[in-house]
């Protein structure tokens, strides 16, 4: 990460540059209805994957999207790359209303965003060919045929660092990393403008991540990407994101530029995150104080009232399960940085200690 | 978890995998189907029933060529040469007859060959037809789910439930006995199983991650279908073909022999079998060699079809040198493959002529 990386926290961030925003999620909502089986299938609740959560990516930047699983991070991805309909709220991609088109309306779109998918095992049709999975893209949207499209094909292998001489292997005769490698370049066969990468590292060995990261980031400085890159380890989302954002049961919790979320953050599940990431040197580690969230997440059908952390939360007061808390830059903060906290965690403050003797 | 450290030593990494890959450049890629092949060569018994069918075809194919050999048109009759003299058939080797002749004086062993034709017409083509429907109804069913799931899941469960023998007689007496309402009846009696399996890969294979990859590309459902999901469906659809054109030709061979199917004096080997009744007792050959026939030709199929399932599992493991090994892994596979209940309801109707 070299060019997008050093502008970041200045420029860079969703509300100041908003003319230039690539994506803009306003109140985006999903709910999932839960239905009882048997013949008649009555509705039952709603599952709460998404809920009023409104994020931008500005044009050649990446946005980190933070959360532990069950969060809804993937339907997020999905409802912005238009894959499942989205229960309300508005995806605006590139100037444009995206939000529910039909399928013909949506393929000029999908030209534009394309995905990275987590698993390189399952994300590769294993009965197809190398050359036919990269080669898709321009099967389906008619851009290049025969001789025309092999060769825009070897070009894409070479370009992510795969012998273009394998173009008639199939994928089970690849390692992991040079799967998700095949990925990349069915990702960036048509020239798009959004890559969502869904935890495009998480199913890697450690060296591969690196090396598919890498990749990640020549292709953004080389042809002006735009990433929404969904993760939940933090250390991979700081190293490739500008603005990051955390998610907890459906709401973002806190979100911002990089550098001042994870230096100094104001939600206290963002610090709990913080704190439990491993740490590669162990006097870093053994000098942490660990934040030791209790109890589980709560479903997604039956969300908690109010703050929708109160909880698992150590600073947890009374207005907590009351009160949503806005979305809001606390004090102290560049406008940027928001948080939806009534007790934002201030510098220095041990909130370790505080989740213990709530423990006790 | 930490990447940030891993920055530079990662390219250096990508250069090395890369060097291991021009080092292992010379593996050529093995389809799934040359890596079948390559199994299904080794597997003795698979073998010996494809040269069978290999066999069976190439007879019926120059069923004509031995009719002018013999001099012995399949619907000619030979009252002087090919009946004694109290006009009874002539036994095997009679008279330039090589498997002796049938009730009127006819060379049996170029109406076998005639009946051949027809068997593996209709067995080939009925399948065929099965098969695509099969597929066709199948792969909807389970991609698009909802309404479409339940009105072609309920259908086919309808036609798996109904009496196809009582089906195909009430067909062929309304419609008359012909070889495409027979075709027609078999052929719809053979899809339903087929659609019933496609339906249910379809349902897993569709939650797969490339399956979203392909939509996230703007791939519609019927290219999804063509190009992502057939492609998986492939083996097991080939190898219930295979095991379904045996079915279909003892079931064409029951029609005629019920004398609802093909009909005299074109030569079936159901309804040779069903004019062999009356000579029982005197000319053992005329009812032996087309149910030999109809045996050797069913059983080659299915042997084929067992191969072909076994070269395709993966799991399989290929003991040859003990009987025991096999023994315990056809076991294992009737556990395995639950395709096997689908297909035996369809169980083949043995002509009571065969077993006497």
């Amino acid at each position: 990460m070299s060019e997008p990386r050093a502008s970041t926290g200045t420029a860079s961030t969703p509300a100041v540059a908003a003319g230039d925003d690539l994506v803009r999620v306003e109140n985006l909502v999903k709910h999932f209805p839960v239905r009882t089986g048997g013949l008649i299938r009555r509705t039952v609740g709603q599952v709460q994957a998404v809920d009023d959560v409104s994020l931008s990516i500005p044009r050649g930047k990446t946005l980190g999207l933070v959360g532990e699983t069950g969060s809804g991070k993937s339907t997020f991805a999905r409802c912005v790359a238009g894959l499942i309909p989205v229960t309300s709220g508005k995806v605006i991609f590139d100037g444009r209303d995206i939000t529910n088109l039909s399928r013909g309306a949506m393929r000029p779109v999908r030209r534009e965003i394309q995905m990275i998918f987590q698993d390189p095992y399952s994300s590769l049709n294993p009965r197809r060919r190398v050359g036919a999975i990269i080669g898709d893209p321009f099967a389906i949207h008619n851009t290049a045929t025969g001789a025309e499209r092999k060769r825009q094909v070897q070009e894409l292998m070479e370009r992510v660092g795969l012998n273009p001489e394998h173009y008639n292997r199939f994928p089970a005769e690849f390692s992991g990393g040079q799967r998700q490698r095949i990925g990349v370049a069915r990702a960036l066969a048509l020239k798009p403008k959004l890559i969502i990468c869904d935890e495009p590292v998480s199913a890697l060995d450690v060296s591969i991540q690196a090396q598919v990261l890498n990749l990640l980031a020549d292709l953004q400085r080389d042809y002006g990407l735009s990433y929404l890159f969904i993760a939940h380890d933090l250390e991979v989302v700081r190293h490739v994101s500008d603005s990051v954002a955390v998610m907890y049961l459906g709401r973002i919790g806190e979100s911002g530029p990089k550098d001042p979320v994870y230096n100094s953050p104001r939600h206290p599940y963002t610090a709990a995150l913080l704190s439990a990431a491993p740490a590669a040197d162990p006097e870093t580690a053994a000098a942490r104080q660990r934040i030791i969230l209790t109890g589980d997440v709560p479903s997604p059908i039956d969300p908690p009232s109010g703050c929708r952390f109160h909880p698992r939360c150590p600073k947890a007061e009374a207005v907590c399960s009351q009160q949503e808390p806005p979305l809001e830059a606390k004090a102290g903060d560049v406008a940027t940085h928001l948080a939806a906290c009534h007790f934002p965690v201030q510098a220095g403050e041990n909130l370790a200690a505080a989740g213990r003797s709530e423990l006790t | 978890m930490s990447v940030t450290g891993l920055e530079f030593a990662g390219q250096e990494t990508a250069a090395s995998e890369g060097a291991l890959d021009a080092g292992a450049a010379k593996v050529e890629g093995r389809s799934q189907w040359q890596l079948t092949w390559r199994r299904l060569r080794q597997d003795k018994v698979a073998m010996a029933a494809l040269v069978v069918i290999g066999i069976m075809i190439l007879l019926a194919l120059l069923a004509p060529a031995f009719a002018s050999l013999t001099h012995h048109p399949p619907n000619v009759a030979f009252p002087n040469t090919g009946e004694d003299a109290a006009g009874n058939p002539v036994g095997p080797g009679t008279a330039g007859f090589w498997l002796g002749t049938d009730g009127t004086g006819r060379d049996l062993f170029v109406r076998i060959l005639y009946g051949a034709r027809i068997s593996l017409f209709v067995g080939f083509v009925t399948t065929a037809i099965g098969a695509v429907a099969g597929v066709a109804v199948g792969l909807m069913a389970g991609y698009f789910g909802g309404v479409v799931d339940t009105v072609l899941a309920r259908f086919t469960d309808a036609v798996l439930a109904f009496p196809y023998v009582v089906l195909a007689l009430a067909l062929a007496v309304v419609l008359g006995p012909s070889l495409t309402v027979i075709m027609g009846v078999i052929a719809f009696f053979s899809w339903a199983a087929i659609a019933r399996i496609v339906r249910g890969q379809t349902l897993s294979i569709k939650e797969k991650e490339y399956i979203e990859a392909a939509r996230s590309l703007g791939a519609g459902p019927f290219r999804i279908m063509i190009f992502d999901i057939l492609p998986n469906l492939l083996a097991p659809v080939l190898v219930l073909a295979t095991l379904y054109i045996p079915t279909a030709v003892v079931f064409e061979a029951t029609l005629s022999y019920l004398g609802l199917g093909i009909q005299p004096p074109v030569a079936s080997w159901g309804n040779i079998m069903s004019d062999a009744q009356n000579f029982y007792q005197t000319s053992w050959w005329y009812v032996v060699f087309p149910a030999l026939a109809l045996l050797i030709t069913t059983l080659a199929f299915n042997l084929l079809g067992d191969g072909i399932r076994d070269a395709m599992d993966p799991r399989t493991e290929r003991v040859f040198a003990a009987g025991r090994g096999r023994r315990k892994r056809r076991g294992k596979r009737q556990v395995l493959a639950d395709g096997q209940s689908e297909v035996s309801h369809v169980a083949p109707y043995v002509p009571p002529a065969e077993g006497s």
